[in-house]
Formats: C-alpha cells, sequence, structure tokens
C-alpha cells in the first residue's frame, strides 16, 4: 500500500494558492470549530514559523476564519471570509509569534463558544492540504481528520475506555486506531477513537452517558 | 491484485490483463479502497468538472494579482503568432488556472496547486480542439493520476522537498502521459511521454518570490503546459527514451535532494533574492 491515493494526486480540490498555507488552514480552522462543539463567539489566532511570515500572501487567516465558520477548504467562501464572520457575529483576532514551533506551519487558535464553553487547540499543516491537531487544551494529541474520529473527555478511572469501546462493538463499528492520553492519573483523560465508520448520533448520546466521560466530538473526515 | 508502484508495474499489468493504464488506475484503487469501479469513475468526473470550471474561474476574473498583471487576457486578446491553435489555447489555460489559484479561487491541486494550470490547461485545450468525450478525458485523468502516484511514492510532489521539478515538473510528465491517453496512444507511448517530459526539468528549482504562488509559479505553468505538448507529439511518433521511466523518476528524487535548501520553497535564494524580489517584498509591505 502506498498511502497515496488517485485523489491524493488529482486533489485535493480546495481554494487557492496553498494547500499547506490555505487549505490546510481551513481544515484545521474546521476542526477547532468542531471539537468546541458549538457556535464560535469569539477566535484568537496564532500563527508560528512559515504561517507567521507569509499569512498574508496565502490568504492563511482568511481560511482559518472561514475554517472556523464550518467552511470546507473547498469553499468559496474563504474569499471573503472577513466579510462574513463579520456578518455571523464572530469576533476574531491574528496575532503572529516567532516563537520557535517543532514544525514551521503551525497555528494556535482560541475559541469561546457562543454557549460559554472555551477551547484551545494547536494544529499544524503537514503539506498537501493534510494536517494534524497536536494539542487540544492541554492534550498532546494527534488528530488527522483523515478518518471517522471521536474525541472524548472523560476522568482517568479503571472501566471507562472499556464501557466506551463496548459501546462501539455493540454496534459492530470496527476500531482501526486508538489513544488514550491523561493529565495525571485520576484526572482528565482524553481518548482518540479512529473508527472504520460514520458512529451514528445516537451511539455519540450513549457513550456521553458512559459513566466518567463528560464530553464527545466526533470528526468526519476531512 | 491491481497493485503498482512502478511505471514498469503498471505497463506489465495492462499487458497481462489487456486493458489501458487508466483501466488498472481505477481498477487499484477500487481494491484499495474498497469502491466499485463507477464510485471511483463518478469522483473523478467531479475533479474533472472542477478542473474545467478553474479554467472558466481564471479567465472570468477581472481582478489584478499581487506581483504581476492579468497574463491570461493578454493571451485571449491575440492571435496566435508563433504557436499552433492548440498550444496556443494551451498556455491561455494554464495561465487561466494558476492566476485563479493565486487569486483564491477553487482548484485541483494536481498534483500541487502552484502547479494546477497544467493538466486542465493540456487536457481541455486538445480535448476542445480534438471533440474529446467524457471517456477520454477520463482516460486522460486516471493516466495522469498513475502517474502521479509513482512519481509521489518513488520521488515526491512537493517543491520543498524536490525543488519545481517535482512539482510543474510532476505536473508536466502526468499531464504528458495523460494527452496521449487522450489522443488514443498506447501504453507505452503514455509511458515515454512521460518519461521524456520529466527526465527534461531535471534540476527544476523553486525560488517563489516572496514566497506567494505567483513569481515565477504562473508562467512557469504556462511553459511546463506547453512542454507535455512535446513530450507528447515525441512519443505518438515513436521516439523513445534511452533512460526507461522508472530510472528517471529516481534521478528526479536524488536531483531534488542536491538542490540546495535555498532554491527548495525557501524563497531564500534564487528569483527570490533578486533586486526585483526586494523591490516587490518592499511594495507588499513584507520585509
Amino acid at each position: 500500500m502506498t498511502g497515496v491515493g488517485v485523489f491524493d494526486i488529482i486533489g485535493p480540490v480546495m481554494i487557492g494558492p496553498s494547500s499547506s498555507h490555505t487549505a490546510g488552514a481551513a481544515r484545521i480552522g474546521r476542526m477547532a470549530r468542531i471539537i468546541l462543539k458549538d457556535e464560535v463567539e469569539s477566535a484568537e489566532i496564532t500563527f508560528y514559523g512559515s504561517f507567521a511570515k507569509s499569512y498574508l500572501g496565502h490568504g492563511t487567516d482568511k481560511a482559518i476564519v472561514a475554517g472556523i465558520l464550518g467552511c470546507h477548504a473547498d469553499d468559496p467562501i474563504i474569499r471573503d471570509a472577513f466579510a462574513i464572520a463579520k456578518e455571523r457575529g464572530l469576533k476574531f483576532s491574528i496575532n503572529t509569534s516567532d516563537e520557535e514551533t517543532p514544525h514551521p506551519n503551525t497555528s494556535k487558535i482560541v475559541l469561546t463558544g457562543k454557549k460559554g464553553g472555551k477551547l484551545k487547540i494547536v494544529g499544524v499543516s503537514l503539506g498537501g492540504g493534510k494536517v494534524s491537531v497536536v494539542k487540544i487544551n492541554d492534550f498532546d494529541v494527534e488528530v488527522t481528520g483523515e478518518t471517522y474520529t471521536l474525541i472524548t473527555v472523560h476522568h482517568d478511572e479503571p472501566g471507562v475506555v472499556a464501557n466506551v469501546t463496548a459501546v462501539l462493538a455493540k454496534h459492530q463499528i470496527n476500531i482501526s486506531q486508538m489513544r488514550v492520553f491523561r493529565k495525571a492519573k485520576h484526572q482528565d483523560a482524553v481518548m482518540i477513537i479512529d473508527t472504520d465508520g460514520k458512529v451514528p448520533k445516537e451511539l455519540l448520546d450513549n457513550i456521553e452517558n458512559v459513566v466518567g466521560v463528560s464530553r464527545v466530538m466526533a470528526i468526519e473526515p476531512l | 491484485m491491481y497493485e503498482y508502484g512502478y511505471i514498469d508495474d503498471l505497463l506489465k499489468l495492462a499487458e497481462k490483463h489487456k486493458k489501458s493504464v487508466a483501466e488498472i488506475v481505477i481498477l487499484s484503487e477500487a481494491e484499495e479502497y474498497d469502491l466499485t469501479t463507477k464510485e471511483v469513475e463518478k469522483r473523478m468526473d467531479e475533479r474533472i468538472k472542477i478542473s474545467h470550471e478553474s479554467i472558466e474561474n481564471g479567465l472570468a476574473d477581472a481582478t489584478p494579482l499581487k506581483m504581476i498583471e492579468r497574463e491570461d487576457r493578454k493571451m485571449v486578446e491575440m492571435q496566435p503568432q508563433v504557436l499552433g491553435e492548440i498550444a496556443h489555447r494551451v498556455v491561455t489555460y494554464a495561465l487561466a488556472v494558476s492566476e485563479g489559484n493565486a487569486k483564491m479561487h477553487r482548484v485541483v491541486a494536481c498534483p500541487t496547486a502552484g502547479s494546477c494550470g497544467i493538466m486542465p490547461a493540456v487536457t481541455f485545450a486538445v480535448g476542445e480542439i480534438k471533440g474529446a468525450t467524457q471517456q477520454n478525458y477520463r482516460d486522460a485523468y486516471f493516466t495522469a493520476a498513475g502517474i502521479g502516484k509513482v512519481i509521489a511514492k518513488n520521488a515526491c510532489v512537493a517543491g520543498a522537498v524536490g525543488g519545481c521539478q517535482a512539482e510543474c515538473g510532476a505536473a508536466s510528465a502526468m499531464a504528458a502521459g495523460g494527452v496521449v491517453a487522450l489522443l488514443g496512444g498506447t501504453n507505452e507511448q503514455m509511458m515515454e511521454a512521460m518519461t521524456m517530459a520529466l527526465k527534461n526539468v531535471l534540476g527544476l528549482t523553486c525560488d517563489p518570490i516572496a514566497g506567494l504562488v505567483e513569481v515565477p509559479c504562473v508562467k512557469r505553468n504556462g511553459f511546463f503546459a506547453v512542454h507535455a505538448l512535446t513530450a507528447a507529439e515525441m512519443a505518438l511518433a515513436g521516439i523513445k527514451s534511452a533512460v526507461p521511466a522508472d530510472q528517471v523518476i529516481r534521478v528526479m528524487y536524488e536531483t531534488g535532494r542536491t538542490i540546495p535548501v535555498s532554491l527548495r520553497e525557501t524563497s531564500t535564494g534564487g528569483l527570490a533574492r533578486t533586486e526585483a524580489a526586494k523591490k516587490i517584498r518592499e511594495r507588499l509591505h513584507m520585509d
């Protein structure tokens, strides 16, 4: 298996000019919006590395704002993202930092939702439109948006992981990859579960009802 | 069963199953991603449609770019002087798509956004003048996709890794093979065209001014679209490369790794370090 499909070569379909600086930025923004699970009230965006140096010429700022508004990387709205953001009452700020980051195309997004929720994510654009969210709040994670992915926030205690996977098993949903991260023993933890198919809405509710689980977010392939 | 890693695999599979390269690429994709061949074709049809729209959108947008004028318009407004009708239209379309990309229109990266003008320009300019059918366009795009996959696997399709030979060079090689398929050439002719196109871009650097996909990228799409026509014409005449496809792909990768980092999409050398580049950066307030 090469890992590169026909539609990675003839594609992605995207708004120009750059797969890493435009399409990738839109995808990072969209992932942040999905993980927040709410309409966004305000967004503080910080660019690092190459993103900080050349975001203006590549429309990286517009793309990431469009993504936060829920747009895909091929949505022509990206070009007018600032006007649309104003229309929809999304407040945002764009900042740059010369702080060193492990990856050159890095962005940090701090979102406040209309229901008051807060979220901080760090996303990197890996080239060709591929992205990875590497931090959610204080958790080091890796969410690429290439598969169906569930993210749970839960309390680190015995049985939570088993009970969540049991819900999936009962409905014949196969897990292709799974990682668990925790802040510290018996504190907040995060599960990232990639599945072979879409997890229906009612199952997401079942998982959210598992004792110890506080939040569930579902990401579909970008 | 239809898995391929090299151009040689594609040709051998096609011969064994008495099929075209495009058919093998479709069967392989269906097999790898657990899809029907109809589903694979449908997805490609969507991308062919968007590629075609990217030409129209580019031609229709009258706004200027940051560093250059609307060059596609100048081509439209002048009758061919030295190029034939096909090559003239290929250049026009390549500029239109590439300018559209720079102005944030929707494009199909092919294989990258920086080189997105080459494949649609070659395919649609030739296809329109020759009266191509949807099946002909599909043949061109699947053949190109197979070539691109092999290049991505054994070399690279990123300017930061291999210079522009990996972007516009790969796109030109894909378009050369694709247009031979569109015109009904043999599998061998497709791959000779692809090989000759790639062989003759070896060493091409990536030095965009101010890091933007405009200079030299837009005009370069025009040049390397015509380059694909030259390769296709030679292959259809029976001309063959003395070095086989897979060896040329390997050389593209090795050459790319020896190109200095300053000339691999870092905008720290080459055209990006000229006096003209400095002035542009000042004008765009990028310094």
